[in-house]
């Protein structure tokens, strides 16, 4: 009877602290967004969309033209990485069950996904910003590129493999060539999925701001010129938030706030989009 | 007869088409997951050359000489190092137990209902961006730590040998700990979600049995459950680990960026993520920038080698399920 009620208290403590974890992650959750909220909430105004960034010592400005250099440097950055990373996952999943090559592919992909940004941020200041003659905003596009375009080839192959083989096997028998079964019945059975996958790339590299540093790097005007340095969120997050003045601490809290309420509101969007498609 | 010839030709010129377009496109396709490939094999061929001056200057020695001194252009990796691998142990002495509590209660003891939401949120506890982490750690928890835990900490161990050495110093916030517990934050739901799937692949016919002959959920978590899911949840962990290496934003909000080693975990330090964002913007051209490159090249080298070994595992993990 005593070893009983012994297991019987030692389940108890075990569950019980598993459930201290669990209200352990979900507080954390909700500290930071809440902070996140009562500090950023103030700094979101009109003035923080239509002003640029304010000089050292002045009062007030805003954000707009990191909002605008991000917004650029992500549509750049979805533009090319959405291809690439699209047609690769479809060689991973239509020719790369039997190759060696898609095997290596396929194990890079998965480091790559978790390969410390800041990294590729330095892979492309050397490959780009010092031959080409400086920082540029392509030259963050790339950077934030090779981030995205792991997480579309890896979402794309993994939805291409969710295909019944039967619907394959009827493309193939009515005699359609390999690429249009791709192109044509494949890849639009999964578009939800795809569609989800470079959706979560975007909002992955939202937040990027390693990779930024030294390749956008800033800039304090407003500018849409691509090749100049460019202004980002996060980098200005990061600047702003280390100064000691407090109207650039307070834009740095709103632009956290903008950032995180984006890439929340990506991922909800993702996830809706994809349980739609998959219970459909 | 010519005639009859002419339909079996064009089917012939049909088929021959489709094959080179078949051909081209799987070359086409190829092409573009090469490009993955070559990003990799770029990136350590790119530092590699970058860093080889510093490696030419000190030799091997880079790695393990405590000294960072730019004035006097002298350079070593291990303050950096050192700063990464603690920073990195103290995330996963936190994140692993707590996010094996999260994966145990959502796979075990969850309500069905609560089990969506609740695994929902963790996901995108793990998609909130890095800098979120470093502000919040920089302006809400440091200050806090400082404050009401570190004093207390101190309190506690009091003269205690060896372990007082860690919590020695001023309670400033910011610091080693201090980073490794942001990181952990950052981490757990990484670590989480890997360990809830692999948890998922256990045959429920193992499981039953045990409850059958009467254990009681822990014992079938203990007994069953992890000694199943041994690999993978060792590659969610390594997973958890490769993260916490090459995390840049949450530490260096947090870490204090002192290129020096001081026993105590109080002290500020600095990473290897943190010394390239806080110096290569403004770094000379010459040994500087090129031993910036080297330290890029150890933390490339070291998560590489640290996520090939987690993916290594969470295969093998999940591919025994169906056994």
């Amino acid at each position: 009877m005593q070893l009983y009620s012994r297991r019987i208290l030692t389940n108890r403590i075990g569950i019980a602290l598993s459930m201290v974890a669990m209200a352990f992650g979900l507080a954390a959750l909700m500290w930071i967004l809440w902070t996140l909220f009562y500090n950023g909430f103030n700094a979101l105004s009109w003035d923080f969309f239509t002003q640029d960034t304010p000089a050292p010592g002045s009062e007030g400005g805003g954000l707009r033209n990191a909002i605008v250099g991000s917004l650029m440097i992500i549509g750049v950055t979805t533009l090319v990485s959405t291809p690439i990373g699209i047609l690769a996952g479809i060689y991973l999943a239509e020719y790369g069950t039997t190759s060696k090559f898609a095997a290596i592919t396929r194990f890079v992909t998965d480091i790559m996904l978790s390969a410390p940004s800041i990294v590729v941020g330095l892979f492309v200041y050397a490959l780009m910003v010092a031959t080409l003659g400086g920082f540029s905003g392509w030259a963050g596009s790339v950077a934030l590129s090779l981030i995205a375009i792991p997480v579309v080839v890896r979402t794309t192959e993994n939805m291409l493999l969710l295909v019944p083989p039967a619907l394959r096997e009827a493309a193939f028998a009515v005699g359609a060539p390999r690429w249009q079964v791709s192109l044509k019945v494949t890849l639009r059975a999964v578009k939800a999925g795809v569609v989800t996958g470079i959706l979560l790339a975007i909002a992955r590299v939202m937040g990027e701001t390693a990779p930024l540093l030294f390749t956008a790097l800033n800039n304090q005007f407003y500018s849409t010129d691509m090749t100049q340095p460019m202004g980002n969120l996060p980098v200005v997050i990061f600047q702003f938030a280390m100064s000691p003045y407090d109207n650039w601490v307070s834009l740095a809290w709103g632009g956290a706030l903008l950032i995180a309420l984006i890439v929340l509101a990506i991922n909800i969007i993702a996830r809706v989009m994809f349980r739609n498609k998959v219970s459909a | 007869m010519s005639e009859a010839a002419t339909p079996v030709d064009l089917h012939a010129q049909q088929v021959r088409k489709f094959k080179l377009q078949d051909m081209f496109f799987h070359q086409v396709t190829m092409v573009f997951a090469f490009i993955v490939l070559a990003a990799l094999v770029g990136i350590l061929i790119s530092l590699a050359i970058e860093a080889m001056p510093v490696f030419r200057e000190f030799g091997p020695a880079f790695l393990w000489t405590n000294v960072w001194n730019v004035p006097e252009d002298q350079y070593g990796a291990l303050s950096a190092i050192y700063g990464t691998v603690v920073t990195s142990i103290i995330a996963l002495v936190i994140a692993v137990p707590v996010s094996f509590g999260i994966a145990l209660f959502l796979t075990e003891t969850c309500p069905a209902w609560l089990r969506r939401p609740l695994g929902t949120a963790i996901e995108l506890l793990a998609g909130v961006p890095s800098i979120i982490y470093g502000i919040w750690g920089l302006f809400i928890f440091a200050p806090l730590f400082a404050e009401h835990v570190q004093p207390y900490l101190q309190e506690l161990v009091g003269d205690t040998p060896i372990i007082s050495g860690w919590f020695a110093g001023p309670p400033i916030g910011v610091g080693i700990l201090t980073a490794g517990i942001v990181l952990s934050l950052m981490v757990i739901p990484f670590v989480a979600s890997v360990m809830r799937d692999v948890f998922e692949t256990v045959p429920p016919q193992l499981k039953e049995s045990a409850y059958g002959v009467g254990c009681t959920t822990w014992e079938v978590v203990t007994n069953i459950v992890l000694p199943y899911t041994r690999v993978g949840v060792i590659g969610g962990i390594m997973l958890g680990l490769g993260r916490a290496l090459g995390e840049t934003m949450a530490v260096t909000f947090v870490i204090g960026n002192a290129n020096r080693i001081v026993g105590s975990l109080f002290a500020p330090g600095t990473s290897i993520a943190s010394t390239l964002a806080n110096e290569f913007g403004e770094a000379d051209p010459g040994l500087h920038i090129s031993s910036l490159f080297a330290l890029g090249l150890v933390l490339f080298v070291i998560t590489f080698i640290v996520l090939a070994i987690s993916q290594w595992l969470i295969k093998r993990g999940i591919a025994k399920q169906g056994i």
